[in-house]
């Protein structure tokens, strides 16, 4: 049991991290809150002085907004959605005996290391151009006019970008759990005649219920700011641009920091939101 | 590797580290440049060993695509970050950041220098209030670039300064779906500099314009609708699919690959679809003015890429003597004897264009005449309160067009009608020039 004295030094020991801690997440929130109250446009030289709340007003009345809010939210499911569904499949594959089995799981993992910039400009060059890529020739190998993705079908093209980077990340953690499943269980269902689709709905999918919270909350957290991917592809054009992007354009492109800060409030409040529902789900589920 | 190895090795690295910018304080300056990742500025890296060893002045290179330059010099010179030593800006920043006083005027070049021989369309543009704040690299306007043999198998002529009716017909009559032949390519990406440039430059041969005298947003008169509509009927009928996507490196490919008819985009493009070593079509290429509609204004811009000091900078003396170096008759001299005079960097001097032979390289005199035939005081039929022919050099231009033509783009692919784009296009601007306290 810890004494007094020992509780104090580790209080002290600790001071230094909790402090620089605080000061990595308190200075740029606060720069944040602050700019977000200022005309502050550094092309018109500068401080332009107290805007009020004109900032949040401009930005949450701007025409840009909503669908802003919509397509990110749009982004974050479908990855979700794609991720959850996919991962559960792939890590039930990777279990089984194969051969290569080593190789096959590195394979499959690798796309999570590449850079998102260039996995983005890999997909829009190489595989979604509409004349050299990969896929229009293989449209029109089967005599079908090649599907201009980053304009015709941009949101899905940004989740499919998204999707192949993430979807390694929750095939590991649901690969994980999936090892940890007692086979007793699984033999003793077959025996009592168990079909292979119940044995998946009632024993391995409750078993992962866990390992998919926890891919849910951490993707979720990334997701909101997926920025790379939107930047090298459509550059936030053809109903691709989320609150993120939407942001970057007012602070970089129009050089309006305190509206572009305002906008980073609404987006702290959104993933605070997000957040502590989510952890409510998770908090059920961990406690279970 | 253990502990102790590689803290010996990181040691080592670090003594090295030191030992080598003591050497650099000591023995040579060093400025840093950030430019573009263009043909010609990546080509003038590969020369910058004979400026340190003329001089002594070690240069280092931060090279970056188009939009990530713009973004990452705007930053550093409003917040006085003081990174670059050298910046390659074009002409929508110059004239803004010079009356700021962001940049060191480069009023004391030197005789040799010849400062009279910049084209004055150029040094026009790079300046403010009479004061050359960016020297020329190379400048531009664009130009109609088109396949001569398919001209011919359609039985048409090109002429030197054609409508756009002409240009229309032409596209159609040239396209051929079957093998991939597009009539004509053109910009519809969203960006400013992309698809907004051309957009723009285009409005103004149909009488369009950005701002009335009170800055207030023209998407709502009958110009623009008949530019968009002309521009996405033309592409539907002879552009390639997903032009709504295109920049100008897409269509280059595009052309290079002789698949596009007609292009009309930037002259410096001109080298590199006459290139064999790059070019599919190099030997049939054919170059006229960008077309008009009969109302006294052509379709073509004007652009530089300039290098600039910005005032934040201790080196400034250094940074002078590498933009005299670069931007010389010179140095363009250097490249054409190394490289070939259809190599030059173009558009930025008087004396290039009076050289025997730079005037027998094919697009030479046309690029000339479309610089001279673009006037950014007057760019629009109806009077406007901006300068510039394809932007107006105001700070919120950049980010107001880089939305307008996404709503414009959104219109080209389909996603939604030309009221709502020029709707959005009118509210946008609207809503940004308020906020920017012009209305």
């Amino acid at each position: 049991m810890a004494t007094q004295h020992s509780r104090s030094a580790a209080r002290i020991m600790m001071a230094p991290a909790v402090f620089l801690l605080l000061v990595w997440m308190l200075v740029p929130l606060c720069m944040t809150l602050w700019f977000s109250f200022r005309d502050f446009r550094p092309l018109r030289g500068g401080d332009l002085g107290f805007a009020g709340i004109d900032n949040y007003i401009r930005f949450v009345s701007s025409s840009s907004f909503w669908p802003a809010v919509g397509t990110t939210l749009m982004i974050v499911g479908g990855v979700l959605l794609i991720s959850i569904i996919f991962g559960v499949l792939l890590a039930i594959l990777l279990d089984q005996p194969m051969w290569g089995q080593g190789i096959v799981r590195i394979l499959v993992i690798a796309p999570f290391f590449v850079m998102p910039t260039v996995s983005a400009l890999v997909w829009k060059n190489m595989f979604m151009d509409p004349v050299n890529g990969v896929f229009a020739h293989l449209w029109r190998f089967f005599g079908a006019d090649p599907v201009v993705w980053l304009q015709d079908a941009s949101v899905f093209s940004i989740v499919m970008i998204v999707s192949w980077q993430w979807l390694p990340f929750a095939t590991l953690i649901l690969l994980t759990a999936i090892q940890s499943l007692d086979s007793e269980q699984l033999e003793a269902a077959e025996m009592d005649g168990a079909s292979p689709l119940a044995r998946f709905g009632f024993i391995t999918l409750p078993h992962l219920s866990r390992a998919i919270t926890i891919v849910v909350l951490i993707q979720t957290i990334f997701l909101l700011a997926v920025f790379a991917e939107i930047f090298v592809t459509t550059g936030g054009a053809f109903g691709t641009r989320t609150l993120t992007y939407l942001i970057y354009q007012r602070v970089l492109e129009s050089q309006n920091v305190g509206l572009g800060s305002a906008g980073g409030v609404y987006a702290i409040i959104l993933a605070n939101i997000v957040a502590i529902f989510l952890m409510r789900i998770v908090g059920k589920n961990l406690d279970k | 590797m253990s502990l102790k190895t590689a803290l010996g090795a990181t040691t080592a690295l670090a003594i090295c580290a030191a030992g080598t910018a003591a050497f650099a304080d000591g023995h040579s300056p060093t400025i840093t440049i950030a430019t573009v990742n263009n043909g010609d500025m990546i080509r003038m890296q590969g020369y910058t060993d004979q400026f340190t060893e003329e001089t002594g002045i070690a240069v280092e290179w931060v090279t970056l695509e188009e939009n990530v330059l713009r973004q990452r010099v705007t930053t550093d010179i409003t917040t006085n970050g003081g990174q670059f030593d050298i910046m390659t800006i074009g002409m929508y920043e110059t004239p803004i950041w010079g009356a700021n006083g962001w940049l060191v005027p480069l009023d004391n070049l030197s005789d040799e220098y010849n400062v009279d021989d910049i084209l004055p369309a150029m040094a026009n543009g790079l300046s403010h209030d009479g004061t050359l704040y960016a020297a020329p690299f190379y400048g531009e306007s664009s130009m109609i670039m088109y396949r001569t043999d398919l001209m011919e198998e359609a039985g048409l002529e090109m002429p030197d300064a054609p409508t756009w009716e002409f240009i229309r017909e032409a596209a159609a009559a040239m396209t051929d779906r079957e093998n991939d032949i597009n009539g004509i390519c053109l910009r519809g990406k969203p960006g400013w500099g992309e698809g907004g440039a051309f957009i723009t430059a285009m409005s103004n041969s149909f009488g369009a314009r950005w701002f009335d005298m009170d800055w207030q947003a023209q998407f709502d008169t009958q110009p623009w609708r008949d530019t968009l509509t002309f521009f996405n009927d033309m592409m539907q009928e002879s552009g390639p699919a997903g032009f709504a996507t295109n920049g100008f490196n897409e269509n280059l490919s595009l052309f290079q690959q002789g698949l596009c008819g007609m292009w009309i985009d930037a002259t410096v493009a001109a080298s590199f679809v006459t290139n064999p070593e790059d070019s599919e079509v190099a030997d049939s290429v054919g170059f006229a003015l960008a077309p008009d509609n009969g109302l006294g204004r052509r379709s073509n811009w004007l652009w530089a890429w300039a290098l600039a000091i910005p005032a934040g900078t201790d080196q400034a003396e250094e940074a002078l003597q590498f933009i005299e170096w670069a931007t010389s008759t010179d140095y363009i001299e250097l490249v054409a004897e190394n490289e070939g005079w259809a190599n030059v960097p173009p558009g930025a001097r008087t004396s290039l264009y009076e050289n025997p032979n730079y005037a027998e390289v094919p697009f030479a005199q046309m690029t000339l005449d479309s610089i001279l035939s673009a006037d950014p005081n007057n760019s629009t039929v109806e009077e406007s309160p901006y300068v510039g022919v394809q932007f107006a050099a105001i700070p919120e231009f950049a980010g107001i067009a880089t939305e307008v033509s996404q709503e414009f783009s959104a219109y080209y692919a389909g996603q939604q009608t030309l009221d709502e784009a020029l709707e959005n296009a009118q509210a946008i601007t609207n809503e940004a020039m308020e906020a920017a306290g012009y209305q």
